[in-house]
Order: structure tokens, then C-alpha cells, then sequence
């Protein structure tokens, strides 16, 4: 079976027994980001700290990517392209964030709904690794 | 309104869509002399440039075929808003008494298909691309989706706005796509971006424009119908604003940067949205035009539904928007699509746009850009 590698490191913390997102909180006025960085977009200062984000949120907005996106920079299958579904998830008291969807299927998306963090695997790179990132799914009613 | 510093006095374009064969930079050359035509002036004249191509070279190299006349040259590039930005740049260079005649220019040559982003240029990591979410198409689909859900707003509306795009630019020769195309196709055509449709989106394309700028008070010289640039203004976004390119938005909303933009231009100017007789905005899609209409303040959020459906913003309505068939129907080089708006606006205050002349006798024009990451340019033109 093919090794499974992060589709790039400090972006969350899988492999791990409860797999996060990594973003960061300015330790000025609270404001979080996604992915992690240096400096606070909100009051300009530069007092920010790792942290793990929440695993759930509601389905701020989204769409259903129709087309097979040009590569470079898209590492998915062209040849054989699946549409696959996007969205912001507000994750509760922290931060939108930008995601795939585990689903494509529009009569399954509606705004507000809960979501929660899951890893797919999304491609096999050069070495033949299996490539895994971030993806939100509908939670289970 | 305000008394103007600068006037246009000169404007010149090369087609928009596909030309083979012909350099983006040939086409800002054709549309440069196109320009120094009307305005009645050489190249030799012109004491200074601001010129922005994204993808078709360096705009500072066309010199070498328009002439070494040694003029200041600044290259401007400023994503969609780089024509936007080559023309304040200019404005205020006049604005501030350094110059009295120069020349705002742009244009640009797009590989076919959606836009190609380079991640890096964007500031963001590698992972974004990799996993299919660097596509501006995406970022539109989203917006419109949620403005749509929380304001009413039909399919049937966003497919009005593209067949008047098409029908627009049945009567524009410098334009792309003319054919007009029904409601009906265009609802049905491929599903790109739910809720957007092949149809409802404007494609990268080619083309050139350029304006010939002079201190206000010297334009009749140049011209019997000059045109006064009123405001030109660009803003980038704040904390909490809803952009292209963004991994992740605040918890908190605020306004993007067109509302900013907007309401600077409008008190630069000294007037009010209820002045404006002609404006073009951006429409990258369907859903954009919509949501730009409240977002530069011609409506509430929602008023579009009936303003759209009662055809307030065809070339016969009270206001009329993108009359040119705007970036749907002429597609988008992007250095040169925000001053095709500006080119448009002085031909309608002019009232030289041929058949698709708006017939309120405009005097008061409106032109708006938007783009990545989150960047937007207005200017307000009289007469």
C-alpha cells in the first residue's frame, strides 16, 4: 500500500489520533487565520500564536467546481475529472475557512448546514505517495 | 460636482477577442496611434506614460516602436485593476502640475481557458493550487450563491444579464462575442461554477486601449468634446470583506472594497449615485453586475431582482450598464479592461456610440474594476 503524505506540511496536524487544522491567533485582538502566519490582518501588529482550530462549523457559502481546473497548478485528474464541491465553513467563534466538500452533489449543500473536518486522499505524487488534505463534510444527522 | 483638473482628450482601441497573429503589444501600438489620432497630437507630444500589460510583455518596450522620444515611461501592474491604476496614475500626474499631455495604456494577450494563477504571486502556498482552489471562477460561483440566497435573486435574473451583454455588443465592432444569445441557452449551457453557467462568464481575451490625458483647462486645444475625469480612485480590501484568492475570510463581515472605493469617487466628485447617467462595472460574470449594481450604490441589496427583470439597466432604461457588452461580451485582457470601460464612457458622452448611444443625453459617467485579492477602481467622467 502506497505511504500517505500531507499535501504540505503545517498546514493541520494529520496523522494524528484528532487531526486539526493549523491557524493562528493574534494575541492582541483574537483575530484567527487560516493557514497560520506572522502577522495580524486585523490590527497590523505582529503578536500571533499557532493554534489549532475547531473541527466543526456551518456551510457559509459554496459551489460545485464543473470543470477540471488547469495544471499547473492543479494536481487532481484531469484526464478522468470528477466535479467536486467548495465552500467556506465558519468554524464556530473562529474563522471561515476555504475547502473542498466531500460531496458534489448539490441537492446535499445548503447554506448553514453543519459540517465537519475530514482528510481525503486527493492524489499520488511523483514518488507514488498517496497525497492527503483537508476536506468538510455534511455531519451525519 | 467638483471642478476637474484633467481631461481625456484622446482615445484609441484595438479590438477586443481573438486576433492571431498580432502581439498583445501591437495591439496597445495600434491602439496608442488610434489615440494620438484623435486627439490630434504625435507621439512626440506626449511627455509621459503609464502603461499595463499582465501577460504580453513589458508596456515600457512599445516605445521602441512608436518612438524614442525619451518620455517618462512607468509600467503599472496592479492585477484587474491595472488599467484602473495606469489611469490615476496619469490623472495625478497631470493633478499635480508635473506634466500637461500624457498617455494612460493597456493591453494584454490570454492564453485560452479560465485564468492560470501562480500561487506564489498570490502570497499563497502551493497546497492552494495543487488542490484545485486557486480558480477565480470558484470565488464568483460562492458569492453569488450566498447573495443570491440572502437577497432573492432568480436564476433567470443572472441569464438576463448576460443576453444583454450579447445584445449590447451586437452593435460594438470592437467587440468579442456579438451574437446574442437567448435566456434559455444561456441557463442551459455547461455548468461551470453552480451557480454560474458557461454562458454567464466573461473569458481572458485580447486587446489594447489608450486615453491621451491633459490639464482640463488646456483640452479644448486637442478637442471639441473633451471629456473631465471627475474621480479616479482604487482601494484595496479591509478586515472582514469576502474576496478572490482568500483560504480563509474573518469571522466578522464588513463591506469589500468596492463599496470603499465607490463612495471615495463619489464624494472626490461632489455627487451622488442618482447623477450617474451611464455606467459600466465589472462583470467577470453574471452575478457580479448584480451584486456590484448595490455595491456602488445604484440600489439596495436585493432591488436588483426587479430593476433587472424590468430592464432599468438595458441602454433604453433609466440607468444603463455595460453598454459596451462589458467583460462577458469583450472577455478580459486584463491590463486593458478597465480602461475599454473608460473608452466606452467618453464615447458615450461624446454621443458617438453609434447605435448603442444611450439616449438620456448622458452627462455624467461611471466606470468600476474589481479583481484579485481584493482590489477595486472607480472613476466618474462629465462632460
Amino acid at each position: 500500500m502506497a505511504d500517505q503524505v500531507p499535501i504540505e506540511k503545517g498546514l493541520f496536524t494529520w496523522p494524528s489520533e484528532d487531526p486539526r487544522l493549523i491557524g493562528s491567533r493574534c494575541l492582541d485582538c483574537n483575530a484567527v487565520v487560516f493557514p497560520a502566519q506572522s502577522g495580524c490582518p486585523r490590527c497590523a501588529g505582529d503578536n500571533t500564536q499557532v493554534k489549532e482550530l475547531g473541527t466543526r462549523g456551518t456551510l457559509w457559502t459554496w459551489t460545485i467546481q464543473g470543470y477540471p481546473p488547469k495544471s499547473p497548478p492543479f494536481e487532481g485528474d484531469i484526464d478522468n475529472f470528477e466535479p467536486f464541491g467548495v465552500g467556506y465553513v465558519e468554524i464556530h467563534d473562529e474563522v471561515k475557512v476555504e475547502t473542498r466538500l466531500t460531496t458534489a452533489n448539490l441537492d446535499e449543500l445548503q447554506i448553514g448546514m453543519e459540517m465537519e473536518l475530514s482528510f481525503v486522499p486527493l492524489y499520488q505524487d511523483s514518488d507514488g505517495n498517496d497525497v492527503i488534505t483537508f476536506a468538510f463534510a455534511p455531519c451525519e444527522a | 460636482m467638483s471642478k476637474p483638473e484633467v481631461a481625456i482628450v484622446g482615445i484609441g482601441m484595438h479590438p477586443f477577442g481573438r486576433t492571431p497573429g498580432v502581439s498583445g503589444q501591437d495591439q496597445g501600438v495600434y491602439a496608442v496611434r488610434e489615440a494620438l489620432k484623435d486627439a490630434g497630437v504625435e507621439w512626440k507630444d506626449i511627455q509621459f506614460a503609464f502603461g499595463g500589460s499582465q501577460a504580453a510583455g513589458h508596456p515600457d518596450t512599445m516605445v521602441s516602436k512608436l518612438g524614442l522620444t525619451g518620455l517618462q515611461f512607468i509600467n503599472v501592474a496592479n492585477g484587474c485593476a491595472t488599467g484602473g491604476s495606469a489611469l490615476f496614475s496619469a490623472a495625478n500626474t497631470i493633478a499635480s502640475g508635473a506634466f500637461d499631455l500624457g498617455i494612460a495604456i493597456g493591453y494584454d494577450k490570454h492564453e485560452r481557458g479560465a485564468f492560470r494563477i501562480k500561487t506564489k504571486e498570490q502570497g499563497l502556498g502551493d497546497w492552494y493550487g495543487k488542490q484545485g482552489l486557486a480558480l477565480t471562477t470558484q470565488f464568483f460561483g460562492m458569492k453569488i450563491n450566498r447573495y443570491m440566497e440572502n437577497h432573492d435573486i432568480s436564476h433567470n435574473t443572472l441569464a438576463k444579464i448576460s443576453a444583454k451583454a450579447f445584445r449590447n455588443a451586437e452593435h460594438n465592432e470592437n467587440a468579442w462575442r456579438r451574437q446574442p444569445i437567448s435566456e434559455e441557452q444561456i441557463l442551459e449551457s455547461d455548468m461551470l461554477s453552480y451557480p454560474l453557467t458557461k454562458f454567464m462568464f466573461c473569458s481572458p481575451a485580447e486587446g489594447g486601449v489608450a486615453l491621451i490625458l491633459a490639464k482640463a483647462d488646456q483640452a479644448h486645444k486637442y478637442t471639441d468634446t473633451p471629456v473631465y475625469l471627475n474621480a479616479a480612485v482604487v482601494r484595496s480590501r479591509r478586515w472582514g470583506s469576502f474576496e478572490v484568492m482568500a483560504p480563509w475570510i474573518a469571522l466578522e463581515d464588513s463591506v469589500g472594497p468596492t463599496v470603499d472605493t465607490s463612495k471615495a469617487a463619489f464624494e472626490m466628485a461632489g455627487i451622488g449615485p442618482d447623477d450617474i447617467d451611464v455606467a459600466q462595472l465589472q462583470d467577470t460574470e453574471a452575478g457580479a453586475e448584480i451584486m456590484h449594481m448595490a455595491e456602488n450604490g445604484f440600489c439596495v441589496h436585493g432591488e436588483q431582482e426587479r430593476m433587472i427583470q424590468q430592464g432599468e439597466t438595458e441602454i433604453s432604461g433609466r440607468l444603463p450598464i455595460n453598454t459596451d457588452g462589458g467583460c462577458l461580451a469583450n472577455g478580459e485582457p486584463v491590463g486593458a479592461s478597465g480602461l475599454r470601460q473608460v473608452h466606452e464612457n467618453v464615447l458615450q458622452l461624446r454621443g458617438g456610440a453609434g447605435k448603442r448611444q444611450v439616449p438620456n443625453d448622458p452627462k455624467v459617467a461611471y466606470t468600476h474594476v474589481y479583481g484579485a485579492p481584493g482590489i477595486s477602481g472607480v472613476t466618474i467622467l462629465s462632460r
